[in-house]
């Protein structure tokens, strides 16, 4: 997982330039604690630690796990994040391969639901080093969960998809743009960063590390539905390109559906499990309570995966049709009836 | 055209061959003292036929096959049988088997004991399936199926088309290359021969693209075929290099197009193939009478100073082979009968090499590291991809670890062909190919006993309808004599009504006779389709049918008892 690893660098160091120092202590926290809990339950477990942490998944899950979360956050937070990661989501259903859910995403859905004010405030755009940007000392302020509320606000506002959310009915998408809802450069952050994601998806794909199936699936899903909706009703829908570049839907489509242990297995299977999160992403963003939903529809469709994989093998050399679902009594072909 | 198909998945794995293609094929030294087990070959093993003490020839029979799926074994040296006894043999079991030991004298001349030499172009099909009966002819391919099986598989088949596997995909292994390289007409002859005995219409020779002496070789001896050689088409087949190409079902797809139904054999869709080795042992077997005694094992590996291949004679110990090639016993890590993927480790030089024994590689640590520890599975799904039986090996990996031998099944674990790709593109390191070949013996194992145990269930149904049939005997034997002594009683008191014995006539009794008929004709159609099933199983040459047997005697029994009983009843209603 090494590689994966290193799949990540462009999308942090995209986050870290646009959104500061936040990023950064967000993704060692949760790495670091990510690696310890796991030393922690593999020994609680009668296993070698260091043997089991040498694959690194402990510390990839760590790693999506702080780039998820809001730049900056504090380390309870964190905590609380790789605990049900970790702990909850990996070992306490087998570990390693055993997880029917995305540890890193049982950790993110968790903190949306229980602390939504602390997961949905995002740091502004302000870069490194702007005038505005919070130093490394305010930010690890931050961190200790030293800072007051107030600075807080202030510091802070909704991602480009949360306000575009929470537009009233009245107002058409041009006003709304036209109004500047959103601290300076927020769309131009997203969208760069969004592209750092793709890039590190391409060398996932150039070291074969994931197949096509699952991204090019859920993003193609995204797209089919974002175009439509749009050209049904622009005034109150995103455009394609807002959704696919606005959120979390590359990271996801790359970094947190592929997934190989809680994602389909099969070739064709893959396919209608990228396509159903897809899918699933665009009904909650338009329908839903939440602006994003990567980790939702990621979760979902981890527990239809048993089930898309009865139905999606493919047909064995020598075998007429491939089989379909889990027939456990297979009916005795030879029994001749009485004349 | 030479148009070719594909099937999916496969890999690239280092070839390797390089090491034992740059020598000629050569030939062994004669050893001293063969081992001969007597299993050498997939079906029943074969009977010693020789006593300890006894001198043999070369190619003097030594052991008889017993049953149909079977093959002799011949004396491999000239020399005296010195023990039957059980010995290590060359197998992932690492156990001992019953085999003929043969020591010969050093200085003592070889002498042959040969067959008389047939034509195989005039002689008749009886007399050549007796002859590869009786000369010991396996596929040397590595499976070791008895060749004379498949030359009679036209009796129940059309077969249209011989197919010559030369693929040899599999990493390190030279033989089928040399000896298309060195006995290009013979492996061709062979080819005619099996095709004009299975009536094929067509010869195709499959083989990789990394063998082209191996192909040049082979289109100079089609071009110079004579005459009395242009039987049946051949036709080379060039197919790019991508393990398994040689699987026999994967060859055929790449060739034909056609899949081999599952749980079937080739000749289900017309299809024969052969292994150019085992054809020019025919050859040999028809044209010169001479029974298989030896075969090519391509000697490699970095561990050898002089690798290459030899044509050494069965039951040669593998260590004088080796010490042949310039074995390096430092450097040895491993040593593996068979190739990297399918072969399996020997835990012994002083094992014989026997009629299976394609390759031997000697490799050094470095060349063929231990495998590392095996990690837990995350579903990556690369197996999935290089599968070229299209399974879900990691699926089947889980279902073997859970012991669910439904969903195994289920999910086609039968249709595997162990070729162990998966294993080798594995990024966790499991030995896959091992889970599943326990789990098909865990569930072969369960078969058997669920067999046996409805057989031991059927011998006592058998008991149990004896026993009714000799008690409905016993009754009708009774009634008749009360018959007998009521109307004497009768015709002493015609007045007075019998005392007993005769049954109450009425609606009862033709109630009873109906079911009885009934019962009738249910034991006639259960015979009946016992019957068949027995037939069946004799006309597609399987072996066990004592529990057929059982279930038609017991048939018989019932029906035998039913009718005895129904006889006895009409009699007492017709009175």
């Amino acid at each position: 997982m090494g590689w994966v690893l290193v799949a990540t660098f462009p999308g942090i160091l995209m986050l870290t330039w646009h959104f500061g120092w936040g990023v950064i202590t967000n993704v060692v926290t949760a790495a670091g604690l990510a690696v310890g809990l796991e030393a922690l339950m593999v020994r609680l477990r009668g296993r070698a630690p260091l043997v089991a942490l040498r694959d690194n998944s402990a510390l990839l899950s760590g790693v999506l796990l702080g780039i998820s979360l809001p730049p900056g956050s504090a380390w309870w937070l964190i905590l609380v994040g790789t605990v049900a990661a970790i702990v909850v989501a990996k070992h306490l259903f087998g570990g390693l391969g055993q997880n029917p859910f995305n540890p890193a995403m049982v950790g993110y859905a968790l903190l949306l639901i229980s602390f939504p004010v602390a997961m949905t405030q995002w740091l502004s755009p302000q870069g490194l080093f702007g005038p505005e940007a919070l130093s490394l000392g305010d930010v690890l302020v931050r961190w200790a969960g030293l800072a007051e509320a107030s600075s807080l606000d202030s510091m802070s506002g909704a991602t480009p998809l949360d306000a575009f959310k929470h537009k009233p009915e009245a107002v058409m998408a041009s006003e709304f743009w036209a109004s500047d809802p959103l601290p300076a450069g927020s769309l131009a952050a997203w969208r760069s960063v969004a592209l750092a994601w793709l890039a590190g998806g391409a060398l996932l794909l150039y070291k074969r590390l994931i197949t096509w199936h699952i991204p090019i699936a859920m993003l193609g899903a995204m797209l089919v539905l974002t175009t439509l909706l749009y050209a049904i009703d622009p005034s109150h829908y995103g455009s394609p390109l807002f959704h696919l570049l606005g959120g979390a839907a590359l990271f996801g489509a790359f970094f947190i559906a592929t997934d190989p242990v809680s994602a389909a297995t099969s070739r064709k299977g893959k396919l209608y499990y990228g396509a159903a999160i897809g899918i699933l992403v665009m009904l909650i963003r338009s329908a839903g309570a939440y602006p994003d939903a990567v980790a939702f529809a990621v979760l979902l469709m981890n527990f239809a995966v048993p089930f898309i994989d009865y139905y999606t093998q493919p047909r064995t050399y020598g075998h007429a049709a491939p089989q379909r679902g889990i027939r456990l009594d297979p009916i005795d072909d030879d029994q001749e009836r009485l004349p | 055209m030479t148009r070719s198909f594909d099937f999916p998945g496969g890999i690239f794995p280092p070839e390797r061959k390089i090491i034992s293609t740059r020598q000629l094929l050569r030939e062994a030294a004669l050893p001293t003292r063969v081992v001969l087990p007597l299993d050498q070959h997939i079906g029943q093993a074969a009977e010693p036929c020789v006593r300890v003490g006894q001198a043999v020839k070369t190619g003097e029979p030594v052991a008889i096959g017993q049953g149909m799926l079977t093959a002799d074994l011949h004396a491999s040296i000239t020399g005296t049988v010195t023990a039957i006894e059980a010995c290590p043999i060359p197998h992932p079991s690492q156990g001992r088997y019953l085999a003929v030991v043969i020591e010969r004298d050093p200085d003592a001349p070889e002498t042959w004991q040969r067959m008389p030499a047939l034509d195989w172009r005039s002689a008749d099909s009886d007399t050549l399936t007796e002859r590869l009966t009786r000369s010991g002819v396996v596929g040397l391919g590595g499976a070791g199926f008895p060749t004379q099986i498949k030359a009679r598989v036209h009796e129940r088949h059309r077969i249209d088309t011989l197919i010559v596997n030369a693929a040899e995909c599999e990493p390190y292994i030279t033989a089928d290359d040399l000896l298309l390289r060195t006995y290009p007409q013979e492996v061709l002859d062979g080819a005619r021969l099996l095709a004009r005995l299975a009536g094929a219409e067509r010869i195709l020779v499959g083989i990789e693209d990394n063998k082209p002496e191996a192909i040049a070789a082979l289109q100079a001896a089609l071009a110079d075929s004579s005459p009395e050689r242009d039987t049946c088409p051949i036709e080379i087949r060039v197919v790019t290099t991508r393990y398994p190409s040689g699987g026999e079902k994967q060859l055929i797809k790449r060739l034909l197009d056609r899949e081999v139904p599952s749980g079937g054999l080739p000749a289900d869709i017309g299809v024969l193939c052969h292994n150019p080795g085992t054809l020019r042992a025919t050859l040999q077997a028809v044209r010169d009478g001479q029974p298989l005694v030896s075969r090519i094992v391509t000697l490699t590996g970095e561990a050898l100073a002089h690798p290459g291949n030899v044509e050494a004679r069965l039951g040669t110990p593998i260590h004088s082979l080796l010490e042949e090639a310039g074995l390096k016993e430092r450097e040895l890590g491993q040593l593996l009968m068979g190739g990297p993927l399918m072969g399996f480790p020997l835990a012994s030089t002083a094992l014989p090499i026997v009629k299976t024994t394609n390759c031997l590689v000697a490799a050094t640590r470095t060349e063929l590291p231990p495998p590392p520890v095996e990690q837990p599975c995350i579903r990556c799904g690369a197996c999935e991809e290089v599968c070229p039986a299209s399974l879900l090996p990691q699926q089947l990996y889980w279902f073997a670890r859970g012991r669910e031998h439904d969903k195994a099944q289920l999910f086609n674990l039968f249709d595997c062909i162990e070729c162990g790709a998966c294993a080798y593109v594995c990024p966790s390191h499991i030995p896959l190919v091992q889970y599943y070949r326990a789990t098909k013996g865990e569930i072969r194992a369960h078969r058997l006993e669920a067999q046996r145990a409805e057989h031991a269930r059927h011998r006592f149904e058998f008991r149990q309808a004896r026993i009714e049939r000799e008690a409905a005997e016993k009754e009708a034997r009774r009634q008749a004599r009360a018959k007998a002594a009521s109307r004497v009683t009768a015709h002493n008191a015609e007045a007075e009504p019998s005392p007993r014995g005769k049954p109450a006539l009425g609606p009862d009794s033709k109630e009873q006779l109906k079911q009885l008929r009934i019962a009738q004709a249910a034991a006639k159609a259960s015979l009946r389709k016992a019957e068949k099933a027995l037939a069946r199983a004799g006309e597609s040459g399987n072996d066990d049918t004592a529990d057929l047997e059982v279930q038609v005697a017991t048939a018989q029994e019932n029906l035998q008892a039913i009718e005895t009983r129904l006889a006895s009843a009409k009699e007492a209603s017709s009175t």
